[in-house]
Order: structure tokens, then sequence, then C-alpha cells
């Protein structure tokens, strides 16, 4: 561990491949998470504060299976989830293996922040819609998604940054990308700077989606 | 055109049950704008709310028109809604959404077309006085804009009945008397129904044509302004008048002061054109009394002029009767005080 850092060795192809794979990972994974998170998190605002039956024992049953997904480590959960990968995806490994574990994984997550920026919505707003004769339906769409809309983005980078992790973190079991560069190289084999600059791209990723989310929260704030 | 009817409104069950109302009757009637004054905790807001229906009643029966509106089903209370304008203490503004965009919303709720969308809100705007702020949000307005642009919100679908949940109560003094001068304006252009809840005296005797006092749930007292301010009944009523106009105490130390055998301290009401006139001046020249005034108000109640003046009268205590019959036969109202 002691040698030099050499950087000649370092294969840029193949790190350009493997962002490229990582990049992919991200996008398909952050698609999904928001289609699967999003309305999830509308059924769980929704249902938490109603005064029927029905409707909050489908808020213990969903908010049960999130609270499961949540607390099952990432590692576990992509095991766990290799028939149902197999079975979604037809396969297990690379890029399209990853994207049903990822999106499992973080949807729930991102569900949860989803609700919490809901509840955020000023109550009397949205009794002044209710007020107007606004259906549920109506109040979902013109009302509450339009004004939390900043919580909402916050909450969509937040997600895709945890994204970034889960991708790196897929790199053990099979997963493309610049987590499997860093693993393989940069931890079997003792390449300390494979695994640097797969870090610093890492790093670099993480940094351009927080500012590019922090600059639309703000330009969609208006409080 | 609004009838409610044994309304009663009770939050929790059992040993936790709270009854906000214990049967409300009240009738308001096309065109008048009826204030209900209480103090915090004395069932008005929940009254309004249940109006339309935005707090559920557990017994009893709301009419606005001819429609039941404690019996409507969903889609029929959404509609029936739409013919209800509301605002709020706090305004409820979208604040995503620009001031046109605000005023823009119930309209497209059912999908108006869009010419007509403009050439609605661009009159609410115009009604409101709010013409040139059309493109900013609502952060960027004053409390009393914001209210304005809830008023023109409020009004894009031509309602019927306006429902005001202390509308003036996050205003200041100013701001206040410009927004129910619009209320009572639109009131006259449109022949609109207002409904407002307070707990301002004020607001009550700048535009309200009747008024009931509610306390613990229940309708103390009620009638046309003019009365239930001039003549209040209830301690609840006097309490609310007393702290907008005169001061009880310094009232009783002043006859207490001034006391003596041979003199009657009165209470004069002059109502109407009466108010202006030298009534009092002519009566004690022909009977010969003299007079001090201890305590007095010239004011109006909504349009109507007023005067309430406390007098000693001091000389013949048979003039003193004569001037107070005189006074009683001139239609004032004479109320004698004890000191």
């Amino acid at each position: 561990m002691n040698r030099e850092l050499d950087f000649s060795q370092v294969n840029w192809a193949e790190f350009g491949k493997a962002t490229n794979a990582t990049l992919q990972m991200l996008g398909y994974s952050s698609l999904f998470t928001l289609i699967l998170g999003l309305p999830i998190g509308i059924i769980l605002f929704l249902t938490a504060r109603s005064s029927s039956v029905g409707a909050r024992s489908v808020y213990a049953v969903l908010a049960f299976v999130v609270n499961l997904l949540r607390s099952v480590p990432f590692i576990i959960l992509i095991i766990a989830l290799l028939p149902f990968t197999k079975f979604i995806v037809d396969t297990q490994i690379g890029v399209r293996g990853m994207i049903p574990p990822l999106v499992i994984g973080a949807a729930p997550f991102f569900a949860r922040l989803v609700e919490t920026s809901l509840r955020e919505v000023d109550r009397g707003v949205i009794e002044a819609a209710q007020a107007m004769g606004a259906s549920t339906r109506q109040i979902v769409f013109r009302v509450i998604l339009p004004e939390s809309l900043p919580g909402l983005i916050a909450g969509f980078t937040i997600t895709i940054i945890t994204l970034i992790s889960y991708t790196a973190m897929s790199g053990l079991v099979g997963g493309g990308g610049l987590g499997y560069l860093a693993v393989s190289y940069g931890y079997n084999r003792y390449e300390t700077s494979v695994m640097l600059v797969a870090l610093v791209i890492i790093v670099i990723m993480v940094q351009i989606i927080q500012m590019v989310g922090d600059r639309l929260v703000k330009h969609f704030t208006r409080k | 055109m609004i009838t409610i009817k044994n309304l009663v409104k009770t939050y929790g069950t059992g040993a936790k049950a709270m009854t906000a109302l214990k049967g409300i009757n009240l009738e308001i009637a096309k065109g008048e704008i009826f204030g209900i004054i209480g103090h915090s905790g004395a069932g008005k807001s929940t009254l309004i709310r249940c109006i339309n229906m935005l707090e559920q009643p557990t017994s009893g029966e709301i009419l606005i028109g001819k429609t039941v509106m404690t019996r409507l089903g969903k889609n029929q209370l959404q509609q029936q809604r739409r013919r209800i304008g509301m605002i709020f203490q706090h305004f409820n503004l979208l604040s995503s959404a620009t001031v046109y965009e605000n005023i823009a919303f119930p309209l497209r709720l059912v999908r108006t077309p869009k010419a007509e969308v403009d050439r609605k809100v661009n009159e609410m705007l115009e009604l409101v006085g709010l013409t040139e702020h059309a493109k900013k949000h609502p952060a960027q307005l004053s409390g009393g804009q914001k209210q304005r642009v809830g008023i023109a919100r409020a009004l894009a679908t031509d309602p019927d009945v306006l429902l005001c949940d202390e509308a003036t109560s996050a205003l200041d003094p100013q701001t206040t008397d410009s927004i129910l001068r619009l209320l009572l304006d639109i009131n006259r252009k449109l022949g609109l129904t207002i409904v407002l809840i307070t707990h301002e005296m004020h607001v009550i005797q700048s535009i309200c044509d009747k008024v009931a006092v509610i306390q613990g749930g229940v309708i103390v007292e009620e009638g046309p302004v003019i009365d239930v301010f001039l003549k209040p009944k209830q301690p609840v009523t006097r309490d609310f008048i007393n702290r907008e106009s005169e001061n009880a105490e310094a009232l009783d130390e002043a006859i207490r002061a001034t006391n003596a055998a041979s003199s009657r301290t009165v209470k004069v009401t002059f109502i109407g054109e009466l108010t202006y006139q030298s009534i009092l001046s002519q009566t004690v020249k022909e009977t010969g009394v003299d007079f001090a005034i201890l305590q007095g108000t010239i004011s109006r109640i909504k349009e109507t002029p007023y005067g309430q003046l406390v007098v000693r009268f001091e000389g013949d205590s048979a003039d003193i009767r004569r001037t107070l019959e005189r006074l009683t036969q001139q239609r004032l109202e004479v109320e004698e005080l004890e000191a």
C-alpha cells in the first residue's frame, strides 16, 4: 500500500466506459425512482390524513412496506432481489441488472421525502381550494404539487446522490461502472490510483448534481 | 338566502367531546351584510366554516337558497361551493402562482375557456385595483394587497354569497378600513350577500346591516346593528361596544363625582337625522334647566348617524321631568342612569 501513486497504469478508455455506465444506471434508476416514488409519496400523504378507515389501512400497509424496504441495507437488497431482477430485466449483472434493485432501494426513500414535502404545504391554501370546489385530484395537481415543487426538487436531488452511492456499492456484486472499477482495481489489486480517480469522478458528479438541484430550488422558491 | 337551523357541531366523542356550536339558528337575507362577532373560542369560526361545509355539522341544517348543503353528495357539494366565495384571515393564496393565476384558479377548475378566463381576471383585477400587479407573486405584495387578491379570487366565479373568515384581523387599521370599503362597495355593486366573522366591533359598525353575538357556541343577541349597538342587552355585547367607544369606568366616576340631589343623569340617544338637530338646546331653553355633558359620542353606524350623550340635568325636579318628557316626545331615547 506504500507504493507511490502511479497514474500511468490508469486505463482512461476504461474510465470513459465506466463513467458512461454509471451515468446510464443513474439516469434510468433516477427516472424510474421518480415515476414510482412520487405517486407512492402522494398516496402516503393523502391517506395519512384521511378520515376514512379504508384509506388509513392503505396508509398502514404502504408505510410498513416502505419502512421495511428502507431498513434493508442496500447490498443485501441487491442479493435478495436477484430472482426478481432476473424476472424483470432477464439479467442479474451489468447496468440493466442493477436498475431494479436501485429503484426498489431508492423509491421508498424518495416517497418519504415526497410525503414530507407535501406536508409542508400550508393547510389554509388546501382549504381555500376545497372552498372553491376543487376535487382531490385538482388539489393534488394544481395546489399541492406546484406549492411543494422546491421541496420535491430538493428531495429528488438528495435521492439522486443516494443513488450514486448505491451504484458505487453495486460494483461489489457485479454491477458495472465506476464502483466496479474502484473495487476490482483499487481494492482487489491495490491500484490506489484507480480508486482515487474513480472517487474524484464520483465527487465531481455529486457536486454538479447538488449545484443544479440547489439552483432549481432557488429558481422555484417564491416565498 | 342562508338559513341555519339547529346547527350543532361536536368535536371528538365520549369524554373528550367538545361541543363548539350548541344549536344555532340564523336567517340571513339576500344582499345583506351579516356580521357574527365573538371572542376567540366562541365558535364563530366553526360556524362560518359550516356554511360551506368545510366543517361537517354534527346535526342541524344549512340552506343556501333552496339547496340543503348538509345533504349534498361530494360532487354536488363541489359544485355548490363554486357559488360561495370565501376569504381568509391569512389570505391562503398560492405562493407558487402569480396574482393573475391565483384569480384564474377557480375559473380553471371548471375548464373555463381561455378568453373568458382572461376577460374575467382582468375585470376582477380592476375591481380590486391591482391591474398593474397581475404578474407579481403573493410574496411581493402587502397584506392589504394580498387580501384584495383573495377577494378577486373569491368573486371570479360570480358567487351569490361571500364568506369572510376574520378577513381583516391580520391587517393594520388603515388597510382594514380600505378592505371594508371595498367589501361594502362590492355588496352594493353586485348585490352580493356577505357573511363575516370578527372580534372587532369596529368592523361590524362600519359595514354590517345585521349582527349576531356568539358566546359559548350560542347566539346570545341578534338584530339590526343600530339596535344591538345602541341598546345592547347582554354583558358580552356591552363589552365589545365599550371597548370600541366609551370607557365605562370613567363614566361611572364622572356620575358619582357630580351627583347632587337636584340633578338627574340620563343617557340620551339620537338616531338618524335627529343627530344633527338642535333638540337638546331648544328643549332646555323652554324648560329652563341647565345641563352638563359627561360623556358622548356622535358617529355613524354604516350610513346611519347617531349620537349618544350622557347628560346631567340640573334644576327644579318638575322642570327636569318636563325636559325628559319633551325629549322623549321628540323621538329621542332617554334612559336614566343610576349613580
